[in-house]
């Protein structure tokens, strides 16, 4: 499988998990396994561009697929992505353990979605579970990290 | 010095690794050789154990050792958990053995650790033990704990009462003889569990030829976990180094040592090879402590204005299978009652009781939910018996600021006099109720009802012991490299510590904050420390931090002033080093000094001078401070779904002087989420037979994005005279009084059905029948 643009060739036991995968055999210890029955959402990747739970997924059925971690979000010079940038800025983690979760779920909508509203991402960001921030500055960073990306497109064109 | 730092809203110091991706939790830790371990639990919550059968597992390929209470490494093996809180008023105590001793006292319990290749064989394996169970009767209904006749919870107990002491002051059959008016409720509460996203979980390797341990922790304190293996094992303190990176939530339950990280020691002292332990969801829910239940009988008395005289009942408190906190819990909770109010008598019994389930620990709030929930509850009863706006019955009882330090009457969990220090209760309610337009919200309620909408609207006020002692800790030191380095026994999980207590050093020394760096939850970094509970750290490391820093700065500016034969009063620190003021071409740079400060191999040392550039300081209070908020809220309920949305919260809070707005409104405000699960949806449940109903956060939930709404946040400020910087404890402040305000609000939208709420959390189908069991029309 592709993980962050790079080619990984693993031999697994069937029943290992995605997240166990990513952390223990490639030490991409950025995805979180929070509650390894699907609710939380801290251990949410993309494959192929869909957010997934990796607690619910085999690695071997991501074989072949694009996978997209926390660790693959930043900038190639090593900067923060705007949305990460954004998380900064409203202090939109605490504990930070959910963060993965909630960046990879915002990544994709953010993506397909260039002017969310509140209510929106809020709905969206209920497969993720915080309990550390009330999800308001998750929320706030969403937000302005929505009209960043505008702003940085328009500029663009 | 000047405060450059110190208040403003600087971002965080943590975020660059986290939001990358590079975080250091327990579970990212990979060390060479290390197996992977997993529990046998208790499938019974009261049964003598006649045996475990662990051959077939130990049969398993990849299956290195299964290690049961016989097995245990001496001393560890006779000895219990040892109780750090100890109460004269405990008749029995009851602490668990580090594997279950022929009888297990609660689901959940860990009887044996299997150690294998791989979680996933440690999994296997531990399926195939064979457990064999005589059970007894389980306790789980507290109420049912103090009949005559109870079976009891713990086998060797007289009964299964572990207090039942009086709290109190003043003349309550005097102040109930003489009130115009009584009322009586009965009250339940509910806090449920601490729930952090990042279960527990340790990392333990033993150093045979070095004979020493070390544990990585998901802890809120690395030096309380320390004590409790030096005290199992009787190490001395070098033994042992305890490690605290990031910690994905703490909450309070994750302050408590427990029996696992002990097993997973003596599993890699057994060994011989680093040994991971992981808990996983279903296992944090029934193994890792819990708040919840109280169950208070109440009585308050009031004079024909609905000022308070007396307030008296029983608190019966379920402290579960073993009392690892003592009293700390319902004593909290019994002492936060008297809040912001002016209470002439009280007389509170407080019945402490053993259950066979997982030991009761604190949850954010620390009983202080409870408290205020039963006076805001009377609040609400009196304004509603005497026809009166329930913020004016408030206003009417208020202590006010002249009458600071205000001493309520009873000793607090801190073992001092509760004294409020500080404080402007009345400001508080009134620029909440300013804020939120209240006194309008009648007119809006009854034009919602006439849309055949149900809208309410609820306050409540807490005062909150914060900045609980003994001390804590922090050394500064000026490294060879030049750079700062701040430690502190402070360990954070989420509370920005890295942050917040670089922006109190900095100042200074004329750094920036992000030129600090900040060493939180390493035992070998600074020997003593009591970690991070209670809104405590502020106040005793940030205090801390704030003493080492003018220590620091002062030996700097002296060995300076030596060296550039000027006066420490003409220099200033600046830009990582020291300059007479005025004239910057005359300065000494952070790292010649600190370089020059060690001295030089074999050479006297010159002056009287110290080696080294660094200060330790250990700020011990005097008492707790105490913070206090006024909470507002707002809801919207569906009548036919029972479904409540909190649909407005204002916080009004008073933590004194503010050292980072952001960082603090964001403990507010999650704080109130935390409290909002508490109000609606939270709730632990268990059969009649102990088994825990509630083990996936699909049954048990807590509150989602969509669940909670934006928050306002606006400060009083009334600097703490107790503590140099002024400062009082912000992390619980959010949940605590939010609880009863939510809860006044959906009996205010409740009005036409006549709903009178006596528990928490409230939960859609009591609604529904509330709803169903009136014939009254919804108009007024």
């Amino acid at each position: 499988m592709s993980v962050n643009g790079r080619t990984y060739e693993r031999d697994v036991e069937p029943r290992m998990l995605l997240v166990d995968f990513l952390r223990q055999d490639l030490d991409l210890t950025g995805t979180h396994a929070g509650c390894e029955h699907g609710v939380c959402g801290a251990c949410t990747v993309l494959v192929n561009g869909r957010s997934l739970r990796s607690c619910l997924m085999f690695a071997v059925q991501a074989n072949g697929a694009s996978v997209e971690t926390i660790e693959g979000l930043a900038n190639a010079d090593g900067s923060l992505s705007i949305l990460q940038e954004c998380f900064h800025d409203h202090h939109g983690l605490q504990c930070g353990f959910c963060t993965p979760g909630m960046l990879m779920t915002l990544t994709e909508h953010l993506r397909e979605n260039a002017t969310p509203d509140e209510q929106e991402l809020r709905v969206v960001l209920t497969g993720n579970l915080c309990r550390c921030t009330g999800y308001q500055a998750i929320v706030e960073a969403g937000l302005d990290a929505a009209r960043r990306m505008r702003a940085k497109k328009e500029a663009a064109e | 010095m000047s405060e450059k730092y110190f208040g403003a809203s600087v971002k965080r110091k943590e975020d660059a690794a986290l939001l990358r991706g590079k975080g250091k939790f327990v579970d990212d830790v990979k060390l060479p050789g290390m197996l992977h371990a997993c529990f046998v639990r208790s499938s019974s919550a009261h049964a003598m154990i006649r045996g475990i059968d662990k051959s077939a597992a130990l049969a398993l390929p990849g299956v290195i050792a299964i290690i049961t209470h016989d097995d245990l490494p001496e001393p560890m093996r006779s000895r219990r958990l040892p109780l750090y809180v100890p109460n004269p008023n405990m008749k029995q105590v009851f602490m668990p053995c580090v594997l279950a001793d022929g009888e297990t006292v609660f689901v959940g319990e860990a009887l044996a650790i299997v150690v294998a290749e791989s979680r996933y064989i440690a999994e296997d394996a531990a399926a195939l033990v064979i457990v064999d169970y005589e059970d007894l009767p389980a306790i789980v209904d507290p109420r049912d704990a103090i009949a005559d006749d109870a079976p009891l919870a713990q086998a060797g107990a007289k009964n299964n009462i572990v207090c039942n002491v009086p709290v109190r002051f003043g003349d309550t059959d005097a102040a109930f003889a003489k009130a115009k008016h009584v009322f009586r409720e009965s009250f339940f509460m509910h806090r449920g569990g601490p729930f952090f996203m990042e279960c527990r979980g340790v990392v333990g390797q033993w150093d045979a030829s070095a004979e020493k341990l070390t544990m990585y922790a998901s802890s809120q304190g690395s030096h309380r976990f320390k004590r409790t293996f030096v005290d199992l094992c009787d190490f001395d303190e070098n033994q042992v180094q305890v490690i605290t990176n990031d910690v994905g939530g703490g909450f309070g339950p994750k302050g408590s040592f427990y029996v696992e990280y002990a097993a997973v020691a003596a599993a890699s002292m057994l060994v011989g090879r680093p040994v991971k332990w992981i808990e996983d969801r279903r296992e944090n829910f029934v193994a890792t402590q819990q708040e919840r239940d109280q169950y208070w009988d109440m009585e308050v008395a009031a004079d024909e204005y609905g000022k308070l005289l007396g307030l008296r009942g029983r608190l019966l408190h379920d402290g579960g299978a073993y009392v690892t906190w003592g009293l700390v819990l319902p004593w909290i909770a019994a002492t936060s009652v008297i809040g912001p109010y002016v209470l002439p008598a009280y007389h509170l019994d407080l019945v402490v009781v053993m259950t066979n389930k997982i030991t009761c620990s604190p949850v954010r709030g620390a009983g202080r939910p409870q408290g205020c929930f039963v006076m805001e509850r009377m609040m609400d009863r009196i304004a509603r018996e005497l026809g009166l706006d329930r913020a004016e019955v408030r206003r009417r009882n208020f202590i006010q600021p002249a009458q600071m330090p205000y001493n309520i009457g009873l000793t607090f969990r801190d073992g001092k006099q509760a004294i409020y220090d500080s404080g402007d209760y009345p400001l508080s309610q009134q620029m909440a109720l300013d804020h939120t337009n209240y006194p309008a919200f009648e007119e809006r309620r009854k034009a919602a009802l006439r849309e055949g909408r149900y809208i309410g609207i609820g306050t409540a006020n807490a005062v909150e012991g914060t900045g609980l002692g003994p001390y804590e800790g922090a050394t500064i030191r000026l490294s060879t490299s030049g750079k700062i380095v701040l430690y502190t026994g402070a360990t954070p999980q989420g509370q920005s510590h890295q942050t917040t207590l670089a922006q109190v050093a900095a100042d200074h020394l004329g750094v920036s904050y992000e030129d600090i760096r900040v060493v939180t939850g390493d035992t070998n970094s600074i020997p003593f420390g009591m970690g991070t509970f209670a809104s405590r750290t502020a106040v005793n490391a940030g205090s801390s931090v704030h003493l080492a820093g003018i220590e620091v700065a002062t030996k700097i500016k002296k060995l300076a002033a030596e060296l550039l034969e000027v006066s420490p009063d003409d220099l200033e620190l600046k830009n990582g080093g020291v300059e007479v003021r005025g004239v910057p071409e005359m300065r000494k740079s952070f790292r010649e000094l600190a370089n020059i400060s060690v001295g030089l191999y074999g050479f006297s040392m010159k002056g009287d001078r110290d080696p080294g550039l660094e200060a330790t300081s250990y700020f011990k209070p005097e008492q707790s401070t105490y913070a206090n908020s006024c909470h507002v809220a707002e809801v919207e309920v569906d009548i036919e779904t029972g479904h409540v949305q909190v649909t407005r919260v204002l916080v009004n809070h008073d933590c004194g002087r503010v050292i980072n707005p952001l960082i603090v409104n964001g403990q507010i405000v999650g704080g109130v989420a935390h409290g909002i699960g508490n109000a609606l949806f939270e709730h632990l449940l268990f059969d009649e037979n102990g088994q825990p109903l509630t083990t996936t956060l699909g049954d048990y939930l807590i509150p989602m994005a969509t669940d909670v709404p934006n928050v306002d946040v606006i400060h009083t400020e009334t600097p703490s005279p107790l503590n140099p910087i002024g400062v009082k404890g912000a992390g619980e402040g959010g949940t605590i009084a939010v609880i009863a305000a939510i809860i006044s609000a959906v009996e205010n939208a409740l009005t036409p059905f006549d709903a009178k709420l006596t528990n928490m959390p409230i939960m859609p189908e009591q609604i529904v029948r509330i709803v169903n069991g009136t014939n009254k029309i919804a108009a007024e």
